[in-house]
């Protein structure tokens, strides 16, 4: 059994989750402190991909990063590299359907914070930075680590998207999810059914840590 | 010495607070909604106030002529927040240090353990503010706020998060720690009782409107307005208007009433406390009622009477003086002079 599309699996998965992890907690952080009308508009903007198909996704983001578009276009004549069937390519699917996912979490956490915690600090003397790191964080740190978790979970799942940027390529492109509809579609249905063993032995094992997160932030 | 005058609109609500201390506790006392806690946070820096000026021991915190905001890390100002805002993943040690984080190490620990003794935390140093009792919360608070060594203090409702039984002993605490502290306090509560037992001077609050400084027994003697009347723990009024210098006219209670002090022609309102209303005929002030209602309280008796203007009044007696009046169903009370508070304005916000 080759074990490449392990592999590139779990490595577009943990990008992508580091991606979201940082991109998500500022999206929460800063748009809960903008105006009403303007904090609904982007709110629906940012969680669309959570209800979108995925395809649409891919069909939205090759728009934007096919070779004979603005950014991909841009990017081939300057770095003489396409932004999409690479296996990196995936990782750009992967983090815009995942991103709502890391967001929500992250904003439920922000609002459940008390308030007059970062305001005592501020009239301890604590710095605005000190309060967001050492109090903010650490208080909501069950609520963000279960969103960071379950990004990871759901990016290593990542299928639609995935196979319209980044294809599928054996040795390259492939990806767990990938793997298992090609090989079901030239009928090598026992191999396709190891990779299902697979998949759901990590999917669970992740499902598990969120559980067990949550749980200890309900104490 | 704290000088307060401050503007604030958020949506319909508008406060306008002016007040000003030299040494030791004043009160804020005011209904819930009034805008206290917003008071005090306009002081802190954490909310801003439209415009205005904020003074303490000559330095100006807040200036909206001259843009002089600063920023709550450089005003000095300790706060005592109604839950505490304890940091919930400190021990009780990185708590009270939390506040002194720009001294050296060794001077920072010295502090720590200084505090931890002044308020008889030692071996609760690496405790969670959850595994503390309500009193040990609040001493954690105000040492970690007293580290900073402040010039003023805030105090919002500091017993509201306390259950009843543990109230007494913390403001005992309480008491020991203000006189201590030496500088001004600001003391927020809807309570005369605590007012009256931890401050010195006292300001209303009323929808929002500051209603001036007096001396806290002052203000029990002679509340002034309505809402400082209602403040104040009376129970009893009637719509009023002056007839002459000494005379009012009681809508409600469908009487006449001398008072002791002159009455101008601002007064809205007559206020007559439950236990000045006495029993029986006197030399005047007397208002023929019929017995409404009788409540048996833990110490005392309360009865509703029904005035000849309709309106109820509330007397409160022993239990022996009711028993031996032989439960009548008409009652004549009378009041001194003396005891008939004249009050203006309206009622401001009643809760």
């Amino acid at each position: 059994m080759d074990w490449y599309p392990l592999l590139n699996s779990l490595r577009i998965a943990l990008i992508s989750a580091a991606v979201v992890f940082f991109t998500g907690i500022a999206a929460a952080y800063y748009i809960a402190r903008l105006p009403r009308v303007l904090k609904g508009v982007l709110d629906v903007v940012l969680t669309l991909p959570l209800v979108l198909p995925p395809t649409v996704v891919g069909y939205l983001l090759l728009c934007l990063l096919g070779p004979r578009r603005v950014i991909g276009a841009w990017v081939l004549e300057t770095f003489g590299t396409r932004l999409t069937m690479q296996w990196w390519s995936a990782v750009f699917a992967v983090s815009v359907v995942v991103f709502p996912l890391m967001y929500r979490t992250a904003r439920g956490a922000f609002e459940s914070f008390d308030e007059t915690l970062a305001q005592a600090g501020k009239t301890l003397g604590l710095s605005n930075t000190y309060i967001f790191w050492r109090i903010r964080m650490p208080c909501c740190r069950q609520g963000i680590l279960a969103g960071a978790v379950l990004s990871f979970a759901r990016a290593i799942g990542e299928y639609g998207a995935t196979s319209m940027v980044a294809g599928y390529t054996p040795g390259r492109t492939a990806t767990v999810a990938t793997e298992v509809y090609q090989l079901w579609r030239i009928g090598n249905d026992a191999l396709a059914a190891r990779w299902v063993a697979v998949n759901i032995a990590i999917s669970a094992v992740v499902l598990l840590a969120v559980n067990l997160l949550e749980r200890r932030q309900r104490r | 010495m704290l000088l307060v005058d401050i503007k604030k609109k958020l949506g319909a609500f508008r406060l306008d607070v002016a007040f000003e201390t030299d040494g030791g506790t004043l009160a804020l006392l005011g209904a819930s909604g009034c805008g206290k806690s917003m008071t005090l946070q306009c002081i802190a820096g954490i909310v801003r106030p439209d415009s205005g000026h904020i003074e303490l021991n000559g330095r100006v915190l807040f200036d909206s002529e001259k843009h002089v905001d600063l920023p709550p890390q450089k005003r000095r100002v300790g706060y005592l927040f109604q839950q505490y805002a304890l940091f919930p993943h400190m021990t009780v040690a990185q708590n009270i240090g939390a506040g002194v984080r720009d001294l050296p190490a060794v001077a920072r620990q010295e502090t720590v353990a200084r505090l931890i003794r002044q308020f008889r935390l030692e071996g609760l140093e690496n405790h969670r503010p959850h595994q503390l009792s309500g009193g040990q919360q609040q001493r954690t608070a105000l040492a970690r706020i007293l580290a900073r060594r402040p010039e003023l203090l805030l105090l919002d409702e500091p017993f509201s998060a306390l259950d009843s039984y543990l109230r007494w002993q913390v403001e005992l605490e309480l008491m020991d720690t203000l006189a201590d502290f030496g500088g001004d306090v600001v003391f927020v509560s809807h309570s005369r009782d605590e007012v009256c037992r931890l401050c010195d001077t006292v300001c209303v609050l009323s929808d929002g409107r500051s209603e001036g400084v007096a001396p806290v027994r002052e203000l029990m003697a002679a509340p002034g307005t309505v809402s400082a009347a209602l403040l104040s723990g009376c129970k009893n009024y009637s719509a009023a208007q002056g007839v002459d210098g000494h005379t009012v006219r009681c809508a409600d209670w469908g009487i006449t009433l001398r008072t002791a002090s002159e009455v101008g022609a601002e007064i809205t309102a007559v206020g007559v406390r439950a236990h000045h209303l006495v029993p029986g005929t006197g030399t005047e002030n007397n208002i023929p009622c019929a017995v409404s209602r009788v409540v048996e309280d833990v110490f005392s008796t309360i009865v509703m009477l029904t005035t000849p203007g309709g309106a109820l009044l509330r007397l409160e007696l022993d239990k022996e003086r009711w028993a031996a009046l032989g439960d009548p169903t008409e009652l004549t009370v009378h009041v001194a002079p003396e005891h008939v508070m004249a009050l203006k304005g309206g009622a401001g916000c009643t809760t």
